[in-house]
């Protein structure tokens, strides 16, 4: 089985098509339906955000693409091969980051390093180099010769990186990789994901979505297994995010403070207002209108302003107007979204 | 068979820095040891704790009760040894998610269970080898010495058996995530096979048909029928380690 799902005679590198490709992913467990008839396109070269709530689909994708898992109907290309179980063509090409990635607690971590090398088919001196520069830049060196079992979930997220960077894959696949990272470490990651640009095609599943807004050029958004939106993140931006504004009432005005609220909910050109830890988020359908009458209900309910701004559209508002808040009845016990249940059909 | 060589790399490493190979090779050490050992002194052991009291009549032990003592104990303890190496090598790694990390490589899943099987057989071919050289040593101070080319060769025939329990072992390993009914089934065979062996017709076709020839070739006795056992012991070794490439081909991680 060569598992090739280009031409025969061509290499993925010749042709144009894309970097990965699914249609119709499905995957069931039992009743739950995990990901439902996902048709997803990522471009080459492009860092792409895989976003969605707890139990969206993100994990289950990642893992059917890099062929831990298998798709109950669907099928899908990385690289130009077909994904499956056992195919090691596919996996020269990728590299992986687990969402908790586990290592060998007896090894060195230039030990596990040299072994990823090794089994990406480096030939010694690439592997010194390699290796030496991906400690380097996931700042392991000084911890290089020492025993994995004694690293902190930083440090074992980071060497998580460094082996899934060390044979410079052509498409890399991190699934929540700033989970156990420190601001220093996440910001770190965050620019050699950014500096991969154009090198290689990354696929980043995350839920903090000021994290893909910083370096994603691409997004998906999923929930319950189903794709909602994708495209290059400025569309959209501005198609699906409302126009925000924001007020900070000076302190000491609470009263006057729930009147103006109240008022601005009434108001014909708002679609949804919130007020918590001090700020009034308004967001409106009409921002001509809006644009004065804000400012005009709170002169007329005597509230004092320290600040109004048009806040600039966030990927937070795309997420929440495209997914919305999860539901209670949607909560499992601990607050992650529950997975839908199907029958068959 | 992809990153079969960096894979058994790794095990022979895991092998040898989890102390499974020094303190395997050191019990089989002792095994071998403590069986010639055994087989001289048992008769004026007995008398000493029986004292007056019994008239126990016993042989006069000789270089072949040694060599019988030494395949009972590595019979028993080298197959149950054999099963505690081979109980967690797929289940403890597809439990952990480690077995993900070396599986979203280029590694094939047939050289996955491979090298698995290779180091662990490594471990047990040195640890019979050491306790075979001790027992040897002792037989040839307390007895006689037997045939060395003939002792070497009932070696390979008593390691060979316990490659088969390790490898039934390695299945069940595969099969489930629980090292502990891998072992359940290391074990399972271990008993049906012991039951079977009494059987003629298949008897020395079995891991315990081995006994035999081994116990020919090991005190020089002559037309010793050695090919076929070992022939269906490797056969099942085969056998064995193809279910479970083509079970584990197909499972998710």
């Amino acid at each position: 089985m060569t598992g090739s799902a280009s031409a025969p005679g061509t290499t993925w590198e010749t042709t144009s098509e894309p970097a990965i490709e699914t249609r119709g992913l499905t995957k069931r467990f039992g009743a739950i339906l995990a990901l439902d008839r996902l048709d997803l396109v990522v471009p080459r070269g492009s860092i792409f955000g895989l976003l969605g709530p707890n139990g969206a689909g993100k994990t289950t994708t990642i893992r059917i693409l890099t062929g831990l898992a298998r798709p109950t109907a669907g099928i899908a290309s990385v690289a130009g091969v077909e994904v499956s179980l056992d195919e090691p063509n596919l996996r020269r090409r990728i590299g992986y980051l687990d969402q908790d990635p586990r290592f060998y607690g007896w090894m060195k971590g230039r030990e596990l390093l040299e072994l990823v090398g090794r089994l990406h088919g480096l030939s010694a001196s690439e592997l010194r180099s390699r290796v030496a520069e991906m400690l380097a830049r996931t700042g392991l060196s000084a911890a290089a010769e020492r025993r994995i079992g004694g690293y902190s979930g930083g440090m074992r997220q980071r060497l998580g990186i460094a082996q899934a960077l060390l044979h410079a894959p052509q498409i890399l696949f991190l699934d929540e990789p700033v989970s156990s990272l420190d601001p220093e470490g996440r910001r770190d990651l965050l620019e050699l994901v950014a500096s991969l640009r154009g090198e290689a095609t990354v696929v980043f599943s995350t839920h903090l979505l000021s994290d893909v807004e910083r370096i994603c050029d691409r997004i998906a958004i999923l929930d319950r297994g189903r794709r909602v939106t994708d495209g290059p993140l400025g569309e959209l931006l501005a198609a699906h995010a409302r126009p925000i504004f924001r007020l900070l009432p000076a302190p000491g005005q609470d009263d006057l403070v729930a009147i103006l609220v109240d008022r601005l909910r009434a108001a014909p050109w708002t679609t949804d207002v919130t007020a918590a830890i001090g700020i009034i988020r308004v967001t409106v359908s009409d921002p001509k209108a809006a644009a004065s009458g804000v400012l005009s209900l709170a002169v007329a309910t005597g509230v004092i302003l320290d600040l109004f701004e048009r806040a600039r559209p966030t990927l937070e508002d795309v997420f929440l107007e495209l997914v919305g808040p999860a539901a209670p009845d949607d909560l499992d016990g601990r607050g992650f979204d529950r997975p839908r249940e199907v029958s068959d059909r | 068979m992809t990153g079969l060589a960096a894979l058994l790399r790794k095990e022979l490493l895991e092998q040898w820095r989890t102390t499974r190979l020094p303190v395997v090779a050191t019990v089989f050490l002792l095994v071998g040891l403590s069986s010639p050992l055994l087989a001289r002194f048992t008769p004026e052991i007995l008398k000493a704790v029986g004292g007056d009291q019994f008239q126990i009549i016993l042989p006069t032990p000789t270089a072949a009760d040694a060599y019988d003592q030494l395949a009972k104990n590595l019979g028993q303890f080298g197959a149950l040894i054999a099963v505690l190496l081979a109980m967690g090598a797929v289940a403890t790694e597809k439990e952990r998610g480690t077995a993900a990390l070396i599986l979203t490589k280029p590694v094939s899943r047939a050289a996955f269970l491979l090298a698995k099987l290779v180091a662990i057989a490594t471990t047990l071919g040195i640890s019979t080898a050491i306790a075979a050289a001790g027992a040897w040593f002792y037989t040839f101070v307390l007895f006689e010495p037997l045939p060395i080319a003939g002792f070497a060769a009932a070696t390979i025939l008593q390691w060979l058996a316990l490659v088969v329990y390790a490898t039934i072992t390695l299945l069940g390993s595969t099969l489930t995530r629980s090292a502990l009914a891998a072992a359940g089934l290391g074990v399972a065979a271990f008993i049906v096979l012991g039951i079977l062996s009494i059987v003629p017709a298949i008897g020395r076709y079995l891991p315990t048909g081995l006994g035999a020839p081994a116990r020919g070739l090991a005190l020089g006795q002559a037309g010793v029928d050695v090919i076929g056992p070992t022939i269906a012991s490797v056969a099942l070794v085969v056998g064995v380690v193809t279910v479970a490439w083509l079970a584990f081909r197909r499972q998710e991680l």
